[in-house]
């Protein structure tokens, strides 16, 4: 990966353009991103990416915020998380500020309203697409306690509605527990 | 010194907002409404209305709304930057200590175990997102009555088109949001 001028370009570019249709907030940058990191541009790992995640959902602020920081430092240092912090800044500053001048009329404005209902609708299932893809990945690998965690994970923030901290502690706890069990197996076989 | 109150205030909101989105939401009312009367709590509802309508973070739009308000473009640059300051410290040396340890094993299986995780909380924001656009906020109490057959017909359709073609997600996006407005000034 070349990193000159084109490169933060394009990389201010496609975060500025993945702010920009974050509707709904939160987790909902992250499929947008994998879209276009890792499908489109290849520049980080399928893997890599869910690993960002997590850490952009562990540490407090905003998650597209802390998204954005963590990959732009994956791609380009100090000066990557720079580009990507103004990108992602950069549309609801514009957006808001311009709507704070006249937000009753933008706020009961049918014409926008349509439009958002629909763009609603789109953005869900690009989401939606996205995690289809990472979970029949996910099965193609074959092993239960990954596909276990996924199936706990959900039903415990969708349905439990237990704090992300918490399922983000336990799911690393557990994976922590396992590899250390999986090694003394291993160990053991050596001694036969 | 008002931007240094600003400044402040969003600070503090970034450094204590973990979890994002909705759980910065009553810190954000704790400083801009109870303790500094920066804005009425309806204006704050209409805040809260007009981020979910518009892209990008809760924190940053209040930040950039509240800051607009009381101090002009250059207030909302404060707020913004008070908000994403704790973060990008915190992050990036989190993300300092993932790339100098991750190939250590014990950080391999803790890794392992999150990932799995993060797929389940985002098939969870998407599956919010689905049922609010299906019914418009109103939640599943009568899962026919308050249907909104509409975007359901939308959201298939994106569906199918993305998983069949691969197209670009923005013009899916984009098309939705033109079939919304087509469609819907008939039927509502």
């Amino acid at each position: 990966m070349k990193k000159d001028m084109k490169f933060y370009l394009k990389l201010f570019t496609s975060t500025l353009y993945l702010s920009a249709f974050t509707f709904g907030g939160g987790f909902v940058i992250i499929p947008l991103m994998k879209k276009k990191f890792v499908d489109e541009y290849k520049w980080i790992e399928e893997k890599e990416m869910l690993d960002l995640a997590a850490i952009a959902q562990s540490a407090p602020g905003a998650i597209a915020v802390n998204a954005a920081i963590i990959v732009g430092y994956r791609l380009a240092g100090v000066l990557g998380t720079m580009i990507t912090i103004l990108g992602t800044v950069l549309p609801p500053l514009i957006i808001l500020s311009s709507i704070s001048v006249a937000y009753t009329a933008f706020r009961d404005s049918l014409i926008i309203q349509y439009i958002l209902r629909g763009m609603q609708a789109g953005v869900a299932a690009v989401i939606i697409d996205v995690v289809i893809s990472m979970a029949i990945s996910l099965f193609k690998e074959k092993k239960l306690l990954p596909i276990v965690i996924m199936i706990g994970a959900f039903v415990a923030t969708f349905i439990l509605n237990i704090n992300v901290i918490v399922i983000i502690l336990a799911s690393g706890i557990i994976g922590a527990v396992s590899i250390h069990h999986s090694k003394r197996v291993e160990k053991g076989g050596d001694l036969k | 010194m008002i931007y240094l109150k600003i400044f402040w205030s969003f600070f503090q909101i970034g450094l204590f907002s973990i979890g994002g989105g909705y759980a910065a939401m009553p810190l954000i009312q704790e400083q801009v409404v109870n303790m500094h009367n920066w804005l009425s709590m309806s204006e704050f509802a209409d805040v809260i209305t007009i981020s979910q309508m518009t892209p990008g973070p809760i924190a940053i739009n209040c930040a950039t709304f509240v800051g607009t308000r009381i101090a002009g473009i250059p207030g909302a640059i404060v707020a913004t930057l008070g908000c994403v300051f704790p973060s990008c410290i915190i992050v990036l040396f989190l993300a300092y200590l993932y790339y100098k340890y991750k190939k250590l094993s014990i950080v391999q299986g803790v890794l392992n175990g999150l990932r799995p995780a993060v797929i389940a909380m985002i098939g969870s924001a998407g599956l919010t997102l689905v049922i609010l656009s299906f019914w418009d906020g109103k939640g599943i109490s009568n899962i026919t009555e308050n249907i909104d057959f509409i975007s359901v017909v939308i959201f298939t359709s994106s569906i199918v088109i993305l998983r069949k073609w691969k197209v670009n997600p923005i013009f899916v996006m984009l098309g939705a949001g033109v079939l919304g407005l087509c469609i819907y000034p008939f039927v509502l």
